[in-house]
């Protein structure tokens, strides 16, 4: 009676694990890269700015309060999806938001500034790329949560949406307040 | 900028040619083993030469083959299912200007790999390393295989003990051996 009923069990476990493959994939994304930077000192960088490439900023400058690096580009498709986001939430978040641009002619990002707005406090750019290789980007939209010590608190790959600001990023700003408080 | 040239060398050759004239020559079945080593070099040579896509300065070719060895064991981040070495995103062309320089500066292939997993994890490695995390797709298929081995012990052991008692019970077959 038993072994006529081990091939129906073999069927269930078989059944389970493809149930699971398809729980697991649909909340993590197999493509998304894990960060290695996270809870580790952010690289260190200056580079030029947009508005005035002779004036650098870099992570000496931004020392001592937690920032918000939001890698955009003119180039991005994604990022005309997330810009209204941080023109209407940017100034809301609490920490500065710095803006990364990532390997686009400066005039094509003034031009796609000028067109969509200005969330940004101040804006780098990085036209190499090289920084960006130091932050493990790997392309545009990634936003980077920077505490006051220099660490990497948090990467988000992809746009930013209400939901995560909500869920994602204000609670960790939140708790990066406590911690300056003390 | 980034220029895409194919290199050009004299070891393309196309390898139809030499097929066909492996054809067409009489001696083929006397001397049969040596024109298929002559095609599966020239097959050979041709994968290995036909994966560079940007021209970078290569001091000789030990070099440029190590180069092109590292860049196939790496992935790129944009296209995922691409190797360093074959894709084309500008992403890649970065990555595959910075493994050169590391190179020249005398870094080793692990130092090289260090330095790209430092920034995005062993995702960029096409072979994982073994850890505590990927434990499971290393020994995930042992298992399986010891599991199933088990499994056929068990069953045929067990049948062994059955089939003498089946046989004196009952002579005959009852037709549902599957």
């Amino acid at each position: 009676m038993n072994a006529r009923l081990l091939p129906l069990a073999g069927f269930i476990l078989v059944f389970a694990l493809l149930g699971f493959g398809i729980y697991w994939s649909q909340r993590h994304d197999p493509r998304e890269v894990p960060s290695p930077l996270i809870g580790k000192p952010a690289p260190q960088f200056s580079l030029p700015l947009l508005d005035d490439p002779s004036k650098k900023l870099g992570s000496a400058e931004l020392a001592g309060q937690p920032y918000l690096l939001n890698v955009f580009a003119s180039w991005c498709f994604a990022c005309r999806d997330e810009h209204p986001i941080l023109m209407q939430q940017g100034k809301r978040l609490g920490v500065k938001l710095v803006g990364f641009n990532y390997k686009d002619p400066p005039d094509d990002a003034k031009r796609w500034l000028a067109q969509f707005g200005d969330p940004y406090d101040v804006i780098v750019a990085d036209v190499p790329g090289d920084v960006a290789i130091d932050f493990g980007v790997t392309g545009a939209p990634e936003t980077f949560l920077v505490d006051a010590k220099g660490i990497v608190r948090y990467k988000y790959i992809s746009p930013i949406t209400p939901e995560i600001i909500a869920t994602e990023l204000l609670p960790r700003i939140s708790l990066l307040k406590k911690e300056a408080g003390q | 900028m980034i220029e895409h040239a194919a290199p050009t060398s004299s070891f393309r050759r196309k390898p139809e040619s030499i097929l066909t004239l492996a054809v067409k020559d009489p001696g083929l079945r006397r001397d049969g083993g040596k024109w298929l080593r002559a095609v599966v070099m020239a097959l050979l040579f041709a994968c290995t030469v036909a994966h560079a896509v940007d021209p970078l300065p290569f001091k000789d070719r030990a070099e440029e083959l190590r180069f092109q060895a590292l860049a196939k064991q790496l992935r790129c981040l944009v296209c995922q299912n691409e190797s360093l070495a074959d894709s084309n995103a500008p992403l890649a062309a970065d990555l595959r200007r910075d493994v050169f320089e590391q190179m020249q500066a005398g870094k080793s292939d692990d130092e090289i790999k260090t330095w790209l997993t430092a920034r995005y994890s062993d995702f960029v490695l096409y072979d994982p390393p073994l850890h505590a995390a990927t434990s499971l797709l290393w020994f995930g298929p042992a298992l399986l295989v010891l599991a199933g081995a088990l499994a056929i012990v068990v069953i045929v052991r067990r049948r062994a003990k059955a089939a003498p008692a089946a046989r004196a019970s009952t002579p005959t077959d009852a037709g549902d051996d599957w």
